[in-house]
């Protein structure tokens, strides 16, 4: 044997010691470990920023911040959730989980894997620093229609549209280091259709992201030619249009609302099977159902914009092909229930978290088709009951999926069990500060209460407090769900390989807490 | 020698360092154009220049290292898929962007300028600018005091046809030069290659000729109305890609005087090849939509 090799070799086994470990690793697990973290304090951040909203709209009139103001919270708010909560979260527990389910030494690309997060503490240190800046944060609403973006604009917003192009780069490198690794690296014998069900949503999620990130790159460079460079994209006096703002965005934001939820139907795939003590129902229709709901996204932005003023024929289309979107989706519920039906079920705190997933995300869907209905999206539009619908998906959808995979994948990272009673009242109060707060948003909506704004008419004021008191109570027990994280990292009683009751994947095959280097030769996958 | 198992790398500083670099070049970039009205943005353009300066030198070195370790054949041929996986998907992400612009451009024509002319299902918003007429290219914009329109556009006839002569010839001599590869003709790929170099240069300084006619004869500019914006994006983005494209291909040319690249190996030939097409027949749409109908 030749010695050299051997030393080489053993010189990066174990994590180097200290910041560095950090700062310049290529290790899977470390940059899924930054990732999660990073995903929390912008998840407590963005949370900080909804409870101000929720602070002010306890009552009616203004008490505590000037519009101005809320405008920004309302825009940092959305922005910091989807690109530096939601989609960061999905970005970790993909690193952590991919390399180990589909048999891989690491990620394909494990340099570039550092490079996907090291630009996103960067990009938000600048979009959060136009807080602080004259003329304020970005106040446009996540949405950034121009021409409130663009001729009405604070000067902040050529740093927003910077700290977006920072983001994009991340999202897509990261997105082809998935791709690659899912599609180069498994283990052989672990074909298409063996893989994981979190493996293939990300795998579609993936190419989403590689398909419509530089769509969203495109419309802020339209943006910030248009702000400060003189061309008429987005205004009609020079022969362009607002409205095609709306369409390049939509065109990006359709597919995102699907970045943000195609995972977490992976991860609620991956737990129920396990609690129920039954193979998944349906997987090869679970397979094409995602691959279904990934086309349909590119043909159905228009619903986000029919009350801009479109022809006849563009609000007809636009509302079937949404409508189509609920078969696929319809098929993945039934499995997940079907699934359940007749199993020996247990209801740990991830199977909690997913089983609350399946009935309040469904709860989000039927919304979402209401929505859809487009005559009848003229009364909604624009009203709390559009937010009550994208906060149940987001927030019970994607949020506690999250928080399910987290349960059910922490004691392989840390090699203890979390505490779980803890973990059933962060449940629990989870659970019921988000119904609290969103689900009187559906009724406020129906009455015509707009969003956006700081203020609202007499009659919506009870169900507001009702929905404040919710938003403070989810807020807080996030706290909890911060301690045990914690409590478990420290110690806890070890867990075994296998954690679970016989659960199914390879992750499972190998000790717990994971070593530093998995699978350095690939298994063999029957 | 070849590892049978996957190479994961060592503790890198280069991805921290790009990171950095990346902050100060955006930061930077805000900075200055934020104050380009007030002449302020002295401390962006140097914090610009300093992140560019720092990102040229990381690539450099980072390059380096990567080329390094495939001359020390640490990459499997499963490494090597990596490569090509990752470079096929970055090169779609190019496509997805210039589609942006591209849906821009079908959406103004076929359904904005139209409406503001009075026709079809939205005809109404011509009360905006009464009298106003569609057409494509559009010359007379709806408000000629804002966006003051342009005499004329671009003849596709004359320098664009000679472009897309030029730049479809270079991607047959790059073929060529890979097949010389292949076959281990090396002055036949140095030929071919260093005429492929030639070609994007003189496509490139043909660009700069028709933006110069465009600005000084034709008055049409990134202020004209939504033609011009179109029209330069398009064709900016476009030439910032061929720019691009013509760098990695003299970068490629040297190490292939330096004979980093082997009959059986050389992906980075390859890649660059790759981005070329690509580039190639973005530029194909472009003169079919933006300058020929």
């Amino acid at each position: 044997m030749n010695t050299m090799a051997k030393v080489e070799h053993t010189e990066h086994h174990g994590p180097a010691a200290g910041l560095t470990r950090w700062l310049y690793t290529t290790n899977h697990k470390d940059i899924g470990t930054l990732y999660l973290w990073f995903s929390f304090a912008m998840f407590l951040t963005g949370g900080c920023m909804a409870l101000m909203i929720r602070a002010e709209l306890f009552q009616p009139g203004l008490q505590l911040i000037q519009p101005e103001f809320f405008n920004q919270m309302t825009t940092m708010h959305g922005l910091i959730m989807v690109f530096g909560a939601v989609m960061p979260a999905f970005v970790g527990l993909a690193n952590w989980m991919l390399p180990m389910m589909v048999g891989a030494p690491d990620m394909a690309l494990p340099r570039m894997n550092n490079w996907s997060f090291w630009i996103l503490p960067f990009a938000f240190a600048m979009m959060l620093s136009t807080l602080f800046m004259e003329g304020g944060a970005p106040n446009f609403g996540w949405t950034f229609y121009a021409p409130l973006s663009t001729t009405y604009a604070p000067p902040s917003v050529t740093y927003f549209i910077f700290a977006v192009h920072m983001m994009g780069i991340s999202s897509i490198m990261g997105a082809i280091n998935i791709i690659a690794t899912i599609l180069n690296m498994r283990a052989p014998g672990m074909t298409m259709m063996k893989l994981p069900l979190f493996v293939w949503t990300w795998l579609i999620t993936a190419f989403l992201l590689i398909a419509v990130m530089p769509v969203l790159a495109g419309v802020v460079t339209m943006m910030l030619m248009d702000i400060h460079f003189g061309t008429s994209f987005f205004n009609a006096a020079g022969g362009g249009d607002p409205v095609l703002f709306q369409h390049i965005f939509w065109f990006f934001g359709h597919p995102e609302v699907y970045i943000m939820i195609l995972p977490a139907f992976g991860i609620v795939s991956e737990i129920i099977p396990t609690f129920a003590r039954k193979r998944l129902f349906g997987y090869s229709s679970m397979v094409y159902a995602t691959s279904s709901i990934a086309f349909l996204s590119f043909i159905v932005w228009v619903h986000h914009m029919f009350t801009v003023g479109l022809p006849l024929m563009g609000e007809l289309f636009f509302m079937y092909a949404t409508m189509l979107i609920a078969v696929p989706t319809g098929v993945k519920v039934f499995n997940w229930v079907a699934t359940m039906f007749r199993g020996s079920m247990t209801f740990e705190t991830p199977m909690l978290f997913a089983i609350a997933f399946v009935v309040l995300f469904t709860i989000g869907g039927f919304s979402g088709l209401m929505l859809a209905i487009a005559p009848a999206d003229f009364q909604y539009h624009d009203t709390y009951f559009v937010v009550a619908h994208f906060h149940y998906v987001l927030v019970p959808g994607a949020v506690f999926a999250i928080m399910a995979g987290v349960y059910y994948w922490l004691p392989k990272w840390t090699g203890h069990y979390y505490p779980e009673t803890m973990g059933k009242v962060h449940f629990w109060c989870s659970f019921i500060g988000v119904n609290l707060t969103f689900f009187p948003m559906h009724f406020i909506g129906l009455a015509g209460m707009p969003r956006r704004i700081p203020d609202y008419a007499l009659q919506f004021a009870d169900f507001n407090m009702v929905a404040s008191i919710g938003a403070f109570i989810f807020g807080f027990s996030q706290l909890i769900f911060l301690v045990l994280i914690i409590k478990t990292i420290r110690g806890g009683s070890p867990a075994t390989s296998e954690v679970w009751d016989e659960p199914h994947g390879l992750e499972w095959t190998i000790p717990s807490p994971a070593p530093y280097h998995t699978f350095s030769t690939p298994p063999e996958v029957k | 020698m070849s590892h049978e198992t996957y190479y994961v790398p060592a503790q890198s500083r280069w991805p921290i360092l790009a990171s950095i670099a990346l902050f100060l070049l955006a930061y930077g970039a805000g900075t200055l154009i934020n104050g380009l009205k007030t002449q302020t943005g002295g401390t962006g353009l140097v914090l610009l220049l300093s992140g560019a300066f720092m990102m040229s030198l990381i690539l450099i070195g980072w390059f380096r290292h990567v080329i390094n370790e495939s001359m020390d054949g640490k990459y499997s041929p499963q490494a090597d898929l990596s490569f090509r996986w990752g470079m096929s998907w970055f090169i779609f992400s190019e496509v997805m962007f210039f589609i942006a612009f591209f849906g821009a451009l079908f959406y103004v024509r076929t359904l904005a300028v139209p409406w503001l002319g009075g026709e079809g299902e939205k005809g109404v918003s011509n009360m905006l600018w009464q009298g106003f007429e569609a057409q494509w290219p559009l010359l007379t914009t709806p408000d000629m005091e804002k966006f003051p329109g342009a005499t004329a556009v671009i003849d596709p006839w004359h320098l664009p046809l000679i472009n897309t002569a030029i730049l479809i010839s270079s991607s047959f001599t790059i073929t060529l030069a890979h097949h010389a590869l292949k076959a281990g003709r090396r002055k036949a790929i140095v030929l071919w290659h260093g005429l492929t170099i030639l070609l994007g240069i003189i496509f490139l300084s043909f660009q700069i000729m028709e933006y110069v006619e465009a600005y000084q004869e034709l008055g049409l500019t990134l202020h004209s109305g939504i033609y011009g914006a179109t029209f330069f994006m398009l064709t900016g983005f476009h030439g910032l890609h061929v720019t691009l494209g013509t760098l990695m291909l003299i970068i490629i040319w040297l190490r292939v005087l330096k004979g980093h690249f082997t009959p059986e190996n050389h992906f980075g030939f390859e890649a660059v090849a790759w981005y070329w097409h690509f580039v190639d027949v973005v530029w194909v749409g472009l003169f079919l939509f933006v300058y020929v109908f």
